[in-house]
């Protein structure tokens, strides 16, 4: 069976990201996953790996991959691709991966799809992927005519499935080229630390918007996040009044969420949020407004002030927690 | 310094949009066209370096000619000048062709550092930029919530989940800007009046030196098989708030095993 290369996303010390396990799961549709390992904690991750169905693991332990913005990675991958033939090269559907999959495809002469939902095999074995387009109005069936396919998967689409693999780690020597170290990293400055799941592979969004009314106001969004172990979201009309900040826009720009529960609250719901949301899952909605559009594409909801909704909600969460 | 800005026309994002059934390609004639709205702070960023660097914005875009349109109002929030790539050979070209063609372009027009959105509104592949570098061989320094133009040093900060990073490159260098980096400034009158009179070069891919099967639908490494609307959400209940919305969306939730 061909190699089907997934490029794990992980942290320094070998912590797996979620979204390396699904596009493992996605990656045994199409052939056999070998997992590429970019720079240190690959041997804290085997055992994960294996749990989740790499067959190999390439490590290609070099500093250069944070030293230097992605070309470094998409130039090992162009190698693996060279020298293993693989069906297809998965990766996280991120802003950064999708940009190491574009320098793929230039590299290897692929086309790329961006923002897949999901992967299977199509009549001939070759990859066919779900994307939705313009926000989730439409889903598009793609597939790759030239090279080897690159998909990028979007985090939180597929679900990982458990099945067990040997993830044999074989180490490959790489040094980036010249090229590849034009851009460099001086500095990495992390944002206060958040206890919070981050907004892209959250199972559970609680996002606010206009209704909200101030920067104090939104604290009740962050509260009922808590309550729920929830990411937190925000609408445009919050990021442009400078309530929260912009890395946590849900909408046409910024981030596009697909979570188990989304829960929308003081957002009516215009074009521009639900392209960033209505692949959702389960939609709730609470809103002053009944002929909001939200209430449209809702699950469940309530026609109310969330100033009063939502405190009660968090106050019955609790209580159901507690029982 | 020759700044120029990538800017792509893309279909209203306030309205309905879809593909052409047969091609499945964007339907750009039923829905009105406008700069892709993260293009906007694209211009405006390259507009602020040109006025604290000194030089010109260039304004870049490959499209039919509707794009036209467009092109005249980037040149009316302030841009020098630009460079219309215009080609019925390159329709329905996907991100691997146009960054060809916008790279190509780049080669003919000359550049010292050029600004895109970090997505476009309608594909929204987000992979542009980083091709481009990638086949002009110049820094990528993409994804800028800020930048910082010091002789012939650029350095951003590279937006990043968990805060960001700072990364420095040398001019000739590709930027991407992210959404919020500056206030996109208005046209003014002056501004939509001088625009009427600003150049705006036309180039074919013949003027690229590109083979017309290097590009197009025809030619495209990433092809659409067909699309479907997505299914209208089933309806769900609305209740009005009687005083127990919270106990009623905790039930719901109860029901639907999230809490």
């Amino acid at each position: 069976m061909a190699e089907v290369l997934v490029l794990a996303e992980h942290t320094a010390d070998g912590e797996v990201k979620k979204v390396t396990l699904e596009l493992l799961t996605a990656a045994r549709r199409l052939g056999e996953p070998s997992v590429v390992w970019t720079g240190p904690g690959a041997d804290a991750a085997q055992p994960r790996l294996a749990e989740y169905g790499a067959a190999k693991v390439y490590v290609a332990d070099s500093p250069d991959f944070a030293g230097y913005v992605v070309a470094p990675a998409a130039e090992l991958l162009a190698s693996l691709v060279a020298s293993a033939s693989p069906a297809a090269v998965l990766i996280a559907g991120t802003t950064e991966g999708k940009e190491i999959a574009g320098r793929l495809a230039v590299k290897t002469g692929s086309g790329v799809l961006t923002d897949a939902v999901d992967v299977t095999a199509g009549t001939d074995g070759a990859p066919l992927a779900d994307q939705p387009n313009f926000g989730g109005a439409i889903t598009v069936h793609s597939t790759v005519k030239k090279g080897t396919p690159i998909i990028a998967v979007r985090p939180n689409s597929v679900a990982a499935e458990v099945a067990p693999g040997p993830a044999a780690v074989e180490a490959v020597a790489f040094t980036a080229s010249d090229a590849a170290k034009t851009a460099r990293i001086t500095e990495h400055v992390v944002a206060a630390a958040s206890e919070r799941p981050e907004l892209s592979e959250a199972s559970i969004v609680v996002s606010g918007g206009r209704g909200t009314g101030s920067a104090d106001g939104f604290g009740v969004i962050e509260q009922l996040a808590d309550s729920l172990g929830a990411a937190v979201g925000a609408s445009r009309a919050v990021v442009d009044a400078g309530w929260y900040p912009h890395a946590f826009q849900v909408g046409q720009t910024g981030k596009t969420v697909s979570p188990q529960l989304y829960v929308a609250v003081g957002i009516s719901g215009a074009i521009q949020h639900r392209a960033g949301m209505q692949t959702s899952k389960t939609i709730v909605a609470v809103n002053k407004d009944a002929e909001a559009p939200i209430f449209e594409i809702a699950d469940f909801g309530v026609v109310g002030d969330l100033f009063t909704v939502v405190p009660q909600l968090i106050e019955e969460i609790g209580k159901r927690k507690g029982l | 310094m020759n700044i120029v800005v990538c800017v792509k026309q893309v279909p209203d994002t306030e309205v309905e949009r879809s593909l052409v059934p047969g091609d499945n390609t964007v339907d750009r004639a039923s829905v009105d066209g406008v700069i892709n709205y993260l293009d906007e702070f694209a211009i405006e960023e390259g507009l602020k370096i040109a006025e604290a660097q000194g030089g010109e914005v260039t304004i870049l875009s490959v499209g039919p000619a509707k794009a036209a349109e467009s092109i005249r109002k980037a040149l009316s929030m302030g841009a020098h000048k630009a460079v219309h790539v215009i080609d019925d050979a390159l329709a329905g070209s996907d991100a691997l062709e146009t960054s060809l063609a916008i790279a190509e372009a780049l080669k003919v027009v000359g550049f010292d550092l050029v600004v895109f959105g970090s997505e476009s509104t309608d594909a929204r592949t987000g992979v542009v930029p980083a091709m481009v570098a990638e086949r002009l061989g110049v820094p990528q320094l993409t994804l800028a919530g800020k930048v910082d133009v010091s002789g012939s040093e650029v350095t951003i900060r590279r937006v990043a989940d968990d805060g960001y990073e700072v990364v420095t490159g040398s001019l000739p260098a590709v930027v991407s800007v992210v959404e919020k980096i500056n206030e996109p400034r208005y046209p003014t009158f002056k501004g939509i009046m001088a625009a009427k009179k600003k150049p705006v070069q036309t180039l074919s891919l013949a003027d690229l030196s590109l083979d017309p099967g290097s590009v197009g639908l025809a030619n495209a490494a990433s092809w659409v098989e067909d699309f479907a609307k997505r299914p209208p959400r089933a309806a769900g209940v609305v209740v009005k708030d009687e005083g127990d919305g919270g106990g009623k969306t905790a039930a719901f939730l109860a029901d639907r095993k999230f809490i």
